[in-house]
Formats: C-alpha cells, structure tokens, sequence
C-alpha cells in the first residue's frame, strides 16, 4: 500500500487514508484567459511516466492539503511538502535528481 | 491462410492438428509503409482491419511494443452496450455493436460474441430519473432498451437480492442486445485477416520517438529500426501520453489503473450481465465458470498495472451486499490494466496538432465495446484525411471549443 508522510502533521499514512488531489502546481486561468490557455489549464496534462508532482489531503488524518512527488511507475515517493507552494522545494528536487539521474523538469 | 470451418476441424482431428500453421505473419518490419499505426489493441487493429477492408490501403504496419492484445484489450471484462446518454456515443457504441453482431462471420474467427442482455441497476432515486431519461433518448437514437421494474430484474437475474437494506434495487436500464464477446479472439480475428491482407503486424517493436519536420510527420524510432511512414496513428490507450510526448504535444489525458478480478468457477448461475453503478461494481459469469467482476478505477495517476488492494476490496464488499451468493466465493485471480481518461470521459478520434498524425485514444475503461466501430471511424479519418459523420464529434478540439460528450456526468461509470 501507498504510504505518505503528511507534512502538515507529521503522520506516516495509508493511501486509505488520504484523498488524491490530481495534478500539482497548475496555474489557474482567469475569465479573461483566452480558449487555449484555459484548454490547457483545465484539460491538457503531462501525464508523464515517471516523476509526477500532484497534490493529496490528509482526509481522514488532520485534513489538510499537501503536495507529494511521485514515481508514477514503481510508487517511489521522492518526498512531500507543504501545500502553501507554486513549485516543488529544492530538497524534494534534490531527492527526485539522487534517485533518477536522468530526470528533467 | 486457409478458412476456418466445421469440415477443417473434423479433417484437422484426423492428422493430428498438424495444419493448422500460424494465424498471422511475424514479418520483420520494413524501411517505409504508407500507414504505420501504434499499438496491436483491439482498437489499433480494427483500424488497420478496415482500412484494407472499406480503403484498398494495405501498406500498413501495425507496431506493438508488447505482445498482440497484451494491453488493455486482453485485461478488460468485455462489456458491450450501446445504452448512451448523448447522441454522438449512442451513435459510434451502436454502430459497433451491430458490427460486433456478426463479426464471426465477418472475420472467420469465433469471437464469441453473446447478446444474453445487459441490466444496469438503478438504486437510488437519482438513477432511476436518470435511466428512464436514457431509455427515452436511446428510443430516439434507435437504440433497443428498456426499463423494467425490480421484479422483472430478480426474474432475468434471480441471484440478485432487490431489497437491499442500504440499496434496494429500484428497477433497471436493459438492453437485451447488449452482452459480451471473448476478448483475446477479437484481437486475434483482426490480426489474422489484417495479416492475411498483406499488412505487418510487428510485435516486440516499441516505439521511442516521433519524427517530425516542418510540423508534418515523417517516420518513428522503434526498437528494432528506424520506419518512415506517410500517416502515423497512435492507438495506444494508457501510453498515449507518452507517445504524445514524443512528438512534441500534449492530450486532455490522464492514465489511472483500471483493475478487475475473477472468482474460482462454479456452475451457471447468471446468464446476464449486471452494473451497479452507485455502488461501482459489476458483474458477468464467463463461459469458463468464473464470476467476472471490475469496479471503478484507481484515484491517482500510475503506469503500474496493477493497482491498489483496497479498492478491490470496495469493489467486492459493494458486489457482496447485491449478491449475497459471492459472499461464499474465493478470488481466483486479479489484474489491472491502465485507462486514459479524458476530461469528459468520452474517447478522442481526430487528427493531432502534428500534421499526418491521428488519435484513436481516451477509450478509458469501456472502450472495448467499440473495437469495431471505433476501428471503421478511424479508419475513414486515416484514408480520406477528415472525420466522417461517426467521429465528426469526437475531435481533440472539442476541448478547446467547450463542446464536451458529457458522459462523466450522464453515466456516471462507465464501462
Ligand atoms: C480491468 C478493465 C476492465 C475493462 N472493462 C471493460 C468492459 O467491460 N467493456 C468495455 O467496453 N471496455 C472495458 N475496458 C476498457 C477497454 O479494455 C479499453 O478501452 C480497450 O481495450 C482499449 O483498447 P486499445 O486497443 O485502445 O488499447 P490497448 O488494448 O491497451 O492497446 C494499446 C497497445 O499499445 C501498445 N503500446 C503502448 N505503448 C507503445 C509503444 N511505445 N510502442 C508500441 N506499442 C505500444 C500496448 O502494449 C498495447 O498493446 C476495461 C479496461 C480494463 C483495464
Ligand atoms: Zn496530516
């Protein structure tokens, strides 16, 4: 089973106890947004095979939002962190770069 | 290759079944082909299939990086039904199932197709407003189905409780000419007639990169060779995103696992097939004995193939309260493949950003039942370059213009 360390309360938990939020660190597209921009804020992903950030909440812990880095492959966690963030955390990076050489952002 | 027939196997028993050869070629791919499509899944053949059957087009490799049928074509739990909400879906899932009525024939391979009936459970208030709407719009889309009260679902399907102490079961939305086929045979029967037609189908080749110039495809890397081709079709289901990826675009596509299970086989007990959407499980019976049960998908984003227990477990403790029976039963095997899933959860047939490239993708988890309709639509988009009336609808752009095949919120699951 998928285990998370929720970093708001510090809780090793289960994936049964957490609730997956999709993708992290979209940018949000206003009203004024033209149709390609809010296409892809909205619809169009990376999906990538292989590191992915996305966002959880601790629902049946503390329930609060938080962020994890992920290996969508093998479920290598890299690292998680705090939800209050635009992008991933040097040290969550650093762990992803130690573990997959190869990996670009 | 020779036909097959009653008279072939009777004369086959009599040498020892020496001569029956191989169903389809093992050719080693060539330097160039007019059409290269990606992905020997169900919907990957049955494009190829068509285009030399309706086209003439049989200069045309299919690439498969794994084994024929070893992706989600072979792992799925071989529902087909035609009983959709919107039009355009009623449109291609029925032009298919009608297609799926004679395939055997059609492709001289036993396919195993079995219209015993398919019922989907209302239990809650909600979906019963929400089948008998469906009812009135597929007797508009001249799609055959019904709905029938709890008494008439306990007769076709007496091992159902219908009185349920947290969902009764209110009545059903049936479609008799819906059921199930065998799903390796459909992979195979395509692949067979595609090879017969003079077509490669290459497998153990996975594609590595997409060559473009100048906005237009002009061939793939794969790991037996360089392949130029005039039109490239990626067909590859869960992997879309990476094959977009590779030639440089992005897809309204997220890739979950989608799992599924089979109970040890006991003797016929169920002769229709049941989906319980509120409590996200459903069931049929194989020929083989074995109860066959899929649920909903896996929450987050994974290539894995093999999902997480817990909602196997959700999936049978749901199945338990309906069919109290299955309480008894052991769990013979489990598996998972991976789905792609679009915004709207409605497939994607249309040309890419990339000129020569076309997408045959975001089937999600019930795009089985469309192999042969899919396959004919795609094939018409390949041939002559523009979508015909069955795939007019589905285009990537529909994203963009906010003209969305809304069956997320029709059907709730799909399958
Ligand atoms: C558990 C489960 C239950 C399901 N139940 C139902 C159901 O009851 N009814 C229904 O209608 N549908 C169902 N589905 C959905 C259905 O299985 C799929 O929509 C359908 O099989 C997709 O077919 P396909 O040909 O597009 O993809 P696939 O069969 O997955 O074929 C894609 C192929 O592309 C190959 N490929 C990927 N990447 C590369 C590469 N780089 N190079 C070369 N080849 C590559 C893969 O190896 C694979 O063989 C279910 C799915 C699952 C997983
Ligand atoms: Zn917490």
């Amino acid at each position: 089973m998928l285990t998370l360390r929720c970093p708001c309360c510090g809780v090793l938990a289960d994936e049964t106890e957490l609730a997956p939020g999709g993708t992290a660190h979209l940018r949000r597209e206003g009203p004024e947004a033209s149709d390609e921009a809010f296409e892809a804020y909205m619809f169009l992903r990376d999906n990538p095979r292989g590191v992915h950030f996305e966002r959880w909440r601790h629902a049946f812990g503390c329930g609060k939002w938080f962020h994890a880095a992920r290996c969508t492959v093998t479920n290598e966690v890299f690292g998680t962190y705090p939800a209050q963030t635009a992008a991933p955390p040097e040290e969550v990076l650093e762990a992803i770069r130690r573990r997959r050489p190869e990996w670009e952002r | 290759m020779s036909r097959y027939s009653a008279l072939r196997i009777v004369r086959e028993a009599m040498r020892r079944h020496a001569g029956w050869g191989r169903a389809w070629g093992s050719p080693e791919p060539r330097r160039r082909y007019k059409v290269v499509i990606v992905g020997a899944g169900g919907h990957g053949l049955a494009t190829a299939y068509y285009l030399g059957r309706n086209y003439g087009i049989t200069d045309v490799a299919v690439l498969e990086k794994g084994w024929l049928g070893g992706g989600n074509t072979g792992r799925n739990t071989t529902i087909i039904r035609s009983n959709y909400l919107q039009d355009p879906s009623a449109a291609i899932y029925e032009k298919s199932r009608a297609l799926y009525e004679d395939l055997s024939q059609e492709l001289n391979f036993n396919v195993m197709f079995s219209p015993r009936g398919v019922m989907m459970l209302a239990q809650t208030e909600h979906e019963v407003r929400g089948y008998k709407r469906t009812v009135q719009a597929n007797a508009l889309q001249s799609v055959a189905t019904e709905w029938i009260g709890p008494e008439r679902v306990k007769e076709l399907c007496p091992i159902i409780r219908i009185d349920g102490p947290r969902y009764p079961v209110l009545g059903a939305h049936w479609q008799p000419r819906g059921g199930t086929a065998r799903h390796d045979a459909v992979a195979w029967g395509y692949a067979r007639k595609c090879s017969e037609m003079g077509m490669h189908i290459v497998e153990r080749c996975a594609v590595t990169g997409v060559r473009t110039e100048g906005g237009r495809v002009q061939g793939v890397e794969t790991s037996r060779g360089s392949i130029d081709c005039e039109s490239l079709c990626l067909v590859v289901a869960g992997h879309s995103g990476e094959l977009a990826q590779m030639a440089g675009f992005r897809l309204p596509i997220e890739s979950v696992p989608l799992q599924a299970l089979v109970s040890e086989p006991i003797k016929p007990c169920m002769d229709v097939v049941v989906m319980a959407n509120t409590v996200h499980g459903y069931m049929s019976q194989s020929d083989k004995g074995e109860m066959v049960i899929g649920g909903g998908t896996d929450g987050y984003n994974a290539y894995t193939q093999r999902g997480s227990f817990h909602h196997i477990e959700e999936t049978v403790r749901a199945l338990v309260e309906t069919f109290p029976m299955l309480s008894r039963l052991k769990v013979l095997r489990q598996w998972g493949g991976i789905v792609d899933m679009t915004g709207d959860r409605s497939p994607i047939i249309g040309r890419a950003p990339v000129r020569g490239i076309y997408l045959n993708c975001g089937w999600g988890t019930g795009g089985f039942k469309a192999i042969p309709g899919s396959g004919w639509a795609t094939a018409e988009l390949v041939a002559t370059g523009a979508s015909g009336p069955l795939a007019a609808d589905f285009g990537l752009e529909r994203f963009r213009e906010g003209r969305f095949i809304d069956e997320s919120v029709a059907a709730g699951v799909a399958h």
